[in-house]
């Protein structure tokens, strides 16, 4: 890939329509830098958007895209990468559109193990709908549709990958430029579903999960001796009540991503004859 | 009528009736007599009652009959299910040593063939070849030549090994040779031709994966449900070998997401499924047309709605096809007619799907997703597939499709409707795909002009395509009656058979089968000709009906059958004549 490439050549030249402040420029930009710094051009990239204030994203960068239906931009991405092998799939969705009406696909996303990075931009609550409840808000976090709190206990999306195995898990904050591009491009380089949650904070609707509270209380796993190979350390680490960490949290060094475990290498869109393959008949014997 | 012979094995589900009765049908075919097979059978994995039927002639045989020459019953109520079409002289092979069949009551102007089916099983290797006993004693009571049989078990066991095989050999021999031995005076008046004609045999399910891998169709997502499964497990192990991929994905929605996926990067690709998956399809089914995305949607229809009645007969999800989606979704609905047509309607769904960027429903149903039907392999000749990807656009022509500043027209406004097409990875060729209303670029917009400009454009596809493609029906019967009957889907083959039975009360009438759902041939002038029209279908309220008269605004008689069964030949015939007559249950302004 050509080395001249620059993250601004993935910027399209619509302008985002995010309220100023939004966590999820940050994000953006952390994944154009993460996809320009890993060789890739916007010709060989596709991203797959899925709904809601996420969903813009494709809209804004500039690649081969497609902006999904709610909830099932995993699967787009999946069938993508399956068919082309060569392009970069980078999947963007919410919270919403990730862990509420997509779960399922989320689960077995993780469980194929595409070898595709799944961004997911969390701002705990419905930005684009005004302000309802999201899967991740917390139990007695007080919106239009849950005066009193959604009254029971978020999606733990961390867990949720860790027990449906997946090969990749990390957590990044928008706001924190560079270590959100270092996160996203390891997602990149992992060979399988790179799953990286980002915090990307909702500046009109959510005052609890705000900048300021990511800032003071996550803990950088850069920092300590963690061991991102180690899966029990893993476990106790995403299940841990008291505390929110940045960083890989999870990653299967052997991991074999879908098209190795397939053999799945060549470019689908090539048919490189005019009729039916030259030994098709043997489909029509075989039914002597 | 063609001197033809029927032949049926029941039992219980979990009794090896459907791979029992396909050897036989394949050996029948291989001794070159053509076979139309159909299944009866309950949603259920063990139980129940389930049977498996053959239908077979020297000449071409295209649908069921209320006739039944020989049965194999493995259960008391095989035989009672079957009464109403066993006559004088049916033979009935059973194992009166099974505990359940010891006091059945074959009636007396039958043939009574008692056959220790287990015991001679096991004479031969294992009670697991009762079945195998079973077709040789049938093959004794038809006088087929059991060397028939030996073709067909090798080619089901012959993975298992040469001895399997042996036993198989020997079982059937056993059953061969007690029926002689035992009933040296029976009353076995069926003798099965044989010619030297080779013949294919195969069901709609299995011509629709064919039909998608002649197609260069390179990726498949499916989700199992009956009656459409049998797609999927015919290209898993198949499509590899041409460079494609099978997924089983976790439901419907993720298997028309992942295909959409692949036809987005370019591949060939096709879900199936029926009914109930359709509905969950439908919100991405917009996406697709509103992306432009050329995509294949197979419905295998069955009995609904909701869950229905999943192993039974019926074309009810037509107006769904037609209609289903919020907004106005440009699409086509093709219908195939006969086993042979899943093949080629097949192929024709993807070379219209990537001319005209479009997804394409391909509506089959049960009775001819799991019915077999045996043809002259050349109906299959790959060298008449032709494939035709439509606007795909190079780095070297994509110039001539991008804006000042270089951006990408996946949906530029052109006369044809058809805008130029670049796979990902094409140079020069980045561009956003969204089923919200875009430019030319595929940018969002609510520019009021430019909304009215991609709708026209999307909708101008169905009018090139009126213009280009041929959507004429097929015709049978007498080009010149003035009886007009019209139907879409399996119930072809039918009709044509009906013919026969119309023919012999001098009753003319012209067939028009219709695989061309949308867009359609206009009907205006032949409804005009008629006299009466009648439309035949199988559901309850005539949604073909409802769309010819539409387009004819004319009144047509219906005959729509919904209890979950197929048509036969001799009951349509009936009720054409009754509804012709004025007797029928038809609807007339």
């Amino acid at each position: 890939m050509s080395s001249q490439v620059r993250f601004t050549d993935f910027k399209s030249d619509k302008q985002p329509t995010w309220c100023p402040g939004c966590g999820d420029f940050g994000t953006m930009n952390g994944m154009m830098k993460a996809l320009a710094e890993t060789g890739n051009d916007p010709d060989n990239t596709f991203v797959v958007a899925g709904i809601g204030c996420s969903g813009k994203i494709g809209t804004y960068m500039h690649s081969y895209a497609i902006h999904g239906v709610h909830g099932r931009a995993l699967p787009v991405g999946a069938g993508v990468k399956m068919a082309n092998p060569d392009l970069e799939v980078m999947v963007a969705g919410g919270d919403g559109d990730g862990y509420s009406i997509g779960a399922g696909h989320f689960v077995h996303a993780v469980r194929r193990n595409v070898d595709m990075s799944y961004v997911v931009m969390d701002n705990r609550i419905y930005g684009l709908t005004k302000g309802q409840a999201s899967p991740t808000s917390r139990e007695d976090f007080e919106t239009s549709t849950t005066p009193e709190g959604p009254q029971q206990p978020p999606v733990n999306p961390l867990a949720l990958a860790l027990a449906s195995g997946a090969t990749f898990i990390a957590q990044s904050f928008s706001s924190d430029a560079l270590r959100h591009q270092e996160i996203v491009q390891k997602a990149i380089e992992h060979d399988g579903f790179g799953f990286v949650n980002v915090f990307s904070p909702c500046v009109t609707f959510n005052d609890v999960d705000t900048y300021d509270y990511f800032r003071d209380s996550l803990v950088d796993l850069q920092e300590t001796d963690y061991d991102p190979t180690d899966r029990e350390a893993a476990k106790e680490k995403v299940l841990d009540a008291d505390k929110e960490y940045m960083g890989v949290l999870y990653q299967d060094e052997e991991s074999q991503s879908y098209e190795q475990t397939h053999g799945l290498d060549s470019d689908m869109s090539d048919i490189d004859h005019d009729g039916a393959p030259e030994d098709a008949m043997d489909l029509v014997r075989e039914f002597y | 009528m063609p001197a033809d012979f029927n032949w049926a094995i029941g039992g219980e589900a979990g009794d090896g009736i459907d791979s029992t009765g396909k050897i036989f049908a394949q050996a029948l075919s291989r001794a070159g007599r053509h076979v139309f097979t159909s299944k009866d059978f309950a949603s259920r994995i063990r139980g129940g009652y389930t049977a498996y039927k053959v239908r077979t002639s020297t000449e071409k045989v295209r649908s069921v009959v209320d006739r039944l020459d020989v049965l194999v019953a493995l259960t008391p109520r095989t035989i009672e299910e079957n009464m109403d079409e066993l006559h004088d002289g049916s033979v009935i092979i059973y194992d009166g040593d099974r505990t359940t069949m010891a006091d059945v009551d074959i009636p007396e102007n039958m043939v009574d063939l008692d056959v220790p089916l287990k015991a001679l099983a096991e004479d031969a290797g294992g009670a697991i070849m009762r079945n195998v006993v079973a077709l040789g004693a049938a093959c004794e009571a038809t006088s087929f030549d059991i060397e028939h049989l030996d073709s067909s078990l090798k080619k089901r066991f012959g993975d298992k090994g040469q001895a399997i095989v042996e036993n198989n050999k020997q079982a059937a021999r056993l059953g061969q040779e007690y029926v002689q031995e035992n009933y040296p005076d029976a009353d076995l008046d069926y003798e099965l031709e044989t010619t030297d004609n080779d013949y294919v045999l195969l069901n709609g399910d299995e011509a629709i994966g064919m039909g998608a891998i002649a197609a260069g169709c390179k990726y498949y997502a499916g989700y199992p449900i009956t009656p459409a499964t049998d797609v999927m497990t015919y290209l898993k192990g198949r499509i590899e070998h041409f460079g494609g991929h099978v997924v089983q994905a976790e439901d419907e929605l993720a298997a028309i997401n992942l295909a959409l996926g692949a036809a987005r990067a370019g591949a060939r690709s096709m879900t199936a499924t029926s009914g109930p998956g359709i509905d969950l399809m439908t919100e991405t089914f917009g996406l697709v047309a509103t992306s432009e995305t050329p995509l294949v949607i197979v419905d295998v229809m069955r009995s609904g709605p909701s869950t229905g009645m999943p192993t039974k007969q019926e074309q009810g999800d037509l107006n769904m096809l037609l209609y289903g989606g919020h907004g106005e979704i440009p699409r086509f609905v093709l219908a195939p007619t006969t086993v042979n047509e899943c093949f080629w309607k097949t192929v024709e769904a993807f070379n219209l799907a990537e001319k005209y960027q479009t997804p394409v429903y391909l509506a089959a149903d049960l009775a001819m997703a799991v019915t077999e039907q045996t043809f002259e392999p050349e109906a299959f000749d790959m060298d008449a597939v032709e494939i035709d990807r439509g606007k795909v656009v190079d780095e070297d022509t994509i110039e001539d499709h991008q804006t000042e500043s270089g951006g990408f027209k996946p949906h530029e406004i052109t006369d044809d409707g058809v805008s130029p097409r670049a796979f990902p990875g094409t140079a020069g060729g980045a561009h956003m795909s969204t089923g919200l209303e875009h430019d030319e670029q595929g940018r969002r917009t609510e520019d009021t002009e430019m909304r009215v400009k991609q709708v026209d454009k999307r909708n101008r596809k169905v009018e090139t395509a009126k213009e280009r493609e041929d959507f004429s029906p097929r015709e049978f019967g007498d080009p010149d009656a003035d009886n007009l009957i019209v139907t879409w889907g399996s119930n072809e083959g039918t009709l044509v058979e009906a013919l026969e039975y119309l023919d012999d009360d001098d009753v003319d009438v012209r067939i028009l089968s219709c695989p061309y759902i949308f867009p359609r041939a206009d009907l205006t002038e032949e409804f005009e000709a008629a006299d009466q029209v009648v439309v035949v279908e199988c559901n309850a309220t005539g949604q073909f009906a409802d769309v010819v008269e539409h387009d004819t605004l004319q009144r047509v008689k219906r005959i729509n059958k919904y209890d979950g069964v197929q048509f036969k030949a001799d009951e349509l015939a009936n009720d054409i004549k009754e509804t012709l007559a004025g007797e029928g249950q038809e609807v007339e302004a």
